[in-house]
């Protein structure tokens, strides 16, 4: 029988929650590596039992587990991120230069085709890959070596990259978002990048439309239209349909366009949604009601979805990670709160209910639909 | 034989409960006891110390013999009840967060 398996990463640790395509009654499995701060676990498309999971502290640093059996077992491989050649610098948030140092992985990103291949983003940001199930990890220093990465200066969640999207029809094609520089292309495999962040307004940089600099949270692509991106920017909703080429905000009648996740419907590619964060100053709710916004139109027209979801005394906040889709034929939509709850829709977003209320904060969410 | 003892996140990582024993050829060092460490446990690479630079990573302390050992260099000889194995190398987790 079909079913999913909803992947959460939190503060302090991982949780495997599993359920049979009804999506009625699930399973809550863990934590694994209790303790630890799980910035995210992802399968493999090409596997469903290859999980990859970035475990990582502030005292032990980076540790990266891999399972084959759908989560049931772990077990670490490598976690040797070192920078090709000299590193050089990025600035600081005071404007001074500063030596690139790998702190974390914020993102796996295993490859469409190959369970032994993985995508990792890392804080500072770069791309790393393993081919080898995660022993060795190289990295596509192609990116990192852009001529404008001497200009690339952190976020206030630190020098991440967080995105990694390939494009289902194109082997050599891949975009990547680094908060805060924005976002990147290749279209040679990953040797070289180039921004494509034209049509991006963010007014707190000096120049509101430079090459690079953007604050991009998080961009999302429908497999079935991969020039089609969508993306929740620090402040702004954008879309694209030219590959990245060209945005336009599609930000519309939101409460707020202020947020962290967008996603796509897994069958409606032109269905989306946000959740709108009071300000960047308030990362949390507007006036105290957890509100998921869905446009069926690819932006500019949003509905609130809140049924099933809290309408009061909700002052909690979703990740950029913490938003996932299965791909059943009733669509599930999840998300996972930084108070602890997950929740899903099995139709689509029109109703809501928790999986789990009282995890620690959730990091990540990303689903397995399961044959 | 030199004992060390972990931090329970270590002890776990490393699938191993109460303490550490290490072989480890005299001079016992900082540096030597790392070494067998990460020799005998290869999945506390880059836990305690940087992988390239092999730098102590700077949440973690070193005790012994109820001194703080962390910032003496990694070739100075360890104490002589830790290198017998009367003491052991404690490599601490340091105080801080939640």
């Amino acid at each position: 029988m079909s079913g999913v398996r909803v992947l959460v990463g939190t503060r302090k640790g991982a949780f495997i929650l599993t359920a049979d395509s009804k999506r009625e009654r699930w399973d809550v499995n863990g934590p694994h590596f209790g303790g630890w701060e799980i910035y995210h676990v992802k399968g493999s498309p090409a596997d469903p039992n290859r999980i990859y999971a970035s475990q990582t502290s502030g005292w032990f640093g980076q540790i990266m587990q891999r399972s084959n059996d759908g989560g049931k077992s772990w077990e670490t491989v490598g976690n040797k991120f070192v920078y090709e050649g000299e590193p050089g610098t990025h600035l600081w948030y005071d404007g001074t230069p500063r030596p690139w140092k790998f702190t974390r992985v914020w993102h796996l990103e295993p490859s469409l085709h190959d369970p032994d291949t993985v995508y990792a983003g890392v804080e500072d940001a770069a791309l790393f890959r393993s081919q080898d199930g995660g022993q060795t990890w190289e990295e596509l220093s192609g990116l990192r070596r852009h001529p404008t990465g001497p200009q690339w200066a952190p976020g206030a969640g630190g020098m991440c990259l967080h995105t990694i999207i390939q494009d289902p029809q194109n082997a050599q094609r891949m975009f990547v978002a680094i908060s805060a520089a924005g976002t990147f292309r290749t279209d040679d495999g990953g040797k070289t990048w180039r921004p494509v962040n034209h049509g991006l307004r963010s007014e707190q940089i000096p120049n509101p439309t430079a090459e690079v600099g953007h604050c991009v949270h998080r961009i999302a692509m429908h497999p079935s239209r991969p020039q089609t991106l969508f993306m929740q920017k620090h402040w702004d909703v954008m879309r694209t349909d030219d590959a990245g080429e060209n945005w336009r905000e599609v930000s519309g009648n939101l409460p707020t366009d202020f947020g962290f996740p967008i996603d796509v419907h897994p069958h409606e590619p032109e269905t989306i949604y946000v959740v709108p964060i009071k300000s960047d100053s308030e990362h949390y709710t507007p006036d105290g009601k957890l509100r998921v916004y869905r446009s069926r139109t690819g932006g500019n027209t949003w509905e609130a979805l809140t049924r099933g979801l809290p309408q009061s005394n909700v002052y909690v906040n979703v990740l950029r990670d913490a938003m996932a889709v299965d791909a059943l034929e009733s669509a599930g939509v999840y998300f996972g709160t930084t108070g602890g709850q997950v929740y899903a829709s099995i139709d689509a977003g029109d109703s809501w209910t928790p999986i789990v209320r009282d995890l620690p904060a959730v990091l990540s969410v990303e689903v397995q639909t399961l044959p | 034989m030199i004992r060390v003892v972990l931090p329970m996140h270590l002890r776990r990582l490393a699938q191993v409960s109460g303490e550490v024993q290490l072989d480890v050829a005299p001079p016992a060092t900082q540096r030597a006891v790392l070494d067998a460490l990460e020799a005998s446990y290869p999945t506390l690479r880059g836990t305690v110390r940087d992988q390239v630079t092999h730098q102590r990573r700077a949440f973690i302390r070193f005790f012994a013999c109820q001194q703080d050992l962390s910032n003496d260099p990694p070739d100075a000889p360890l104490p002589e009840a830790v290198a017998t194995g009367a003491e052991p190398f404690l490599v601490v987790g340091a105080m801080a967060g939640g």
